[in-house]
Order: C-alpha cells, then structure tokens, then sequence
C-alpha cells in the first residue's frame, strides 16, 4: 500500500481509483466462511429462490467489502479512515461484475469525505451514498 | 408481533473476540484485498501497524455475532426471515489488528416503524478487554411488511 496520501494534493471533485470485481458463486462461499454469514440465500439457489428471489445474491457486506478497498486504497493507510457508511440498494448475483467509484466530496484540513457507489453490469446501484471520512494528517 | 419499542437501549451480553492473522488474512483475501499491508507481517510494520491490521469491514465479525443475540431475543419480536440488511456504518478509532482481545457489545439503539416495514437500528461497540475503543458498528435492518401485518392483525 502506498503512503497515506498528502491532504494538500487533495481537491473536491478528484476521482477515486475504481475497483472492479467479477462475482463468482465461489466468492460469496469464501466470503461467507470468512465473514460467518452462512445464510442460505447466499449459496443455495434453490433455498434463495424459496424466498422470492432469482437466485443466490451477494452478501451486501461483500460489496461493501470490495468498496472499502477503494476508500482504503486511496486514503493509503487503513488507519486513516474514521468512519465509512453506505446504503444497501439492490441486490447483485453470481456472473455479474461489481464496479465501485466516488469521488472526494470535501477537503477541511487533513479531514476528507468521500462519496462512493457501487453497480452492477447494467448500472444498477448496489450501493448508494457511500460515505467515508478520512484523517489525513 | 410489531418490534418492542419497550426494548430501545437495551444492551446485550459482551462476546470476546481473539484476532489471529489468519483470520484477517482469510477476511481479506475474500473481499479481494491482496496489497501486502493486510498480510505480511513486515509491510504491516514499515507503514506503521504493531501488527496486520484488518480490513474497514472485518468489524462486521464481530457485529454480526454480537447481533445475533439480538435477532434472537425473543422479546424484541424481529421476524428475520423478512429482514434485508438496509444500511451499515462502522465508526474506527484505529483499525482492528492482530492479537487485539476485543470485547464487542450490541444494543437496540432504534426502532420505528416506515410505512409498511419495520426498521431496527443495532450498534455494536467494540473495545478491547482493557476498555480501548475501537470501532462502532451500526446496521439498519428492515422487516419488510411487517408493520402491515402488525396492524392488520394478520398474524400471518
């Protein structure tokens, strides 16, 4: 990981690095094992379609996962982000591609916040109003 | 059963928590964190962390055991097999790391009813054992439909 990034090389409006990540049904098993979130919508086609849906879904924390990278990546030190929110909008399924962006919403010193989204394939939001405030000093 | 408004500032039993590398590895590695920081014991120290620091979202571990205490009290009247997870904010004091001795603590912070559903605000405060905070997690769950059925009756 680079440095942790210098608040004066940042501006209102910069554009943050988009993560990318293709969503295989093996993932969201990892995901599950690491995380302990072993509900069943999320590995069992047959148990999520039960409930209504067209399949497995992602775990809405995976997604937040793969975003938070982004907002890691670029504040450049884990230990500077203070506070990182988003909002739970639509699901995403195994064979979609999860694309995350945002860009810096404000500069007060070394404090800086970010906004974020995350969308599928067709440019559904997956996750909306992200928001992450950094401490960059 | 609409949710107990009775239950709002509730607090529940602490769970303990040992962070062990492999656990922050295994966590990163699955939402696709590979940068060296988060699992090499030698770049976590030259950027500055006593050891591997964790991931934003590893906290959830911990919240999400701490919670399901809660999902399953049965005086709070959550239906879960109608909950969607609606919101999720974590608040750091520094990032979690290995061999942290964490003590995570969920409470009932809010309960309201939006039209049709029910949403319920849970925070889980995380320490250390010494009492260091370290990070709140705060999730928004939705029932859907329940408020509905709560005054309808319906009992469904």
């Amino acid at each position: 990981m680079s440095p942790r990034r210098d608040p004066a090389q940042v501006a209102a409006g910069d554009k943050l690095d988009q993560v990318s990540e293709p969503i295989e049904r093996l993932d969201l098993v990892k995901y599950a094992g690491a995380s302990g979130d072993f509900n069943v919508i999320h590995w069992s086609d047959e148990a999520a379609r039960s409930v209504g849906l067209p399949g497995v879904i992602a775990h809405g924390m995976y997604s937040m996962g793969v975003a938070a990278r982004m907002v890691a990546a670029y504040a450049g030190d884990p230990g500077a982000v203070k506070r990182i929110k988003v909002r739970f909008s639509a699901m995403i399924q195994p064979g979609q591609t999860l694309t995350a962006g945002g860009e810096v919403a404000e500069v007060d010193g070394s404090r800086v916040t970010l906004r974020f989204w995350a969308e599928d394939d067709e440019g559904n939001r997956v996750l909306s109003k992200g928001e992450a405030d950094l401490e960059l000093s | 059963m609409p949710l107990n408004q009775a239950l709002v500032g509730k607090e529940y039993p602490p769970i303990r928590y040992e962070v062990g590398r492999e656990k922050l590895r295994e966590f990163a590695l699955a939402v696709g964190e590979h940068d060296p920081v988060y699992h090499d014991e030698e770049a976590a120290r030259a950027a500055g962390h006593p050891d591997i620091p964790a991931v934003p979202t590893f906290p959830v571990v911990l919240s999400f055991r701490a919670g399901a205490l809660v999902y399953a009290d049965p005086e709070l009247g959550l239906d879960y097999s109608r909950v969607v997870h609606g919101e999720q904010e974590f608040v750091y004091e520094r990032p979690i790391r290995a061999g942290d001795r964490l003590v995570a603590v969920g409470r009932v912070a809010a309960a309201q009813t939006k039209g049709r559903h029910e949403l319920l605000t849970i925070t889980t405060r995380i320490t250390t054992e010494a009492g260091e905070p370290v990070c709140q997690a705060t999730s928004l769950l939705i029932a859907r439909g329940t408020a509905s059925r709560a005054a309808d009756g319906e009992g469904r």
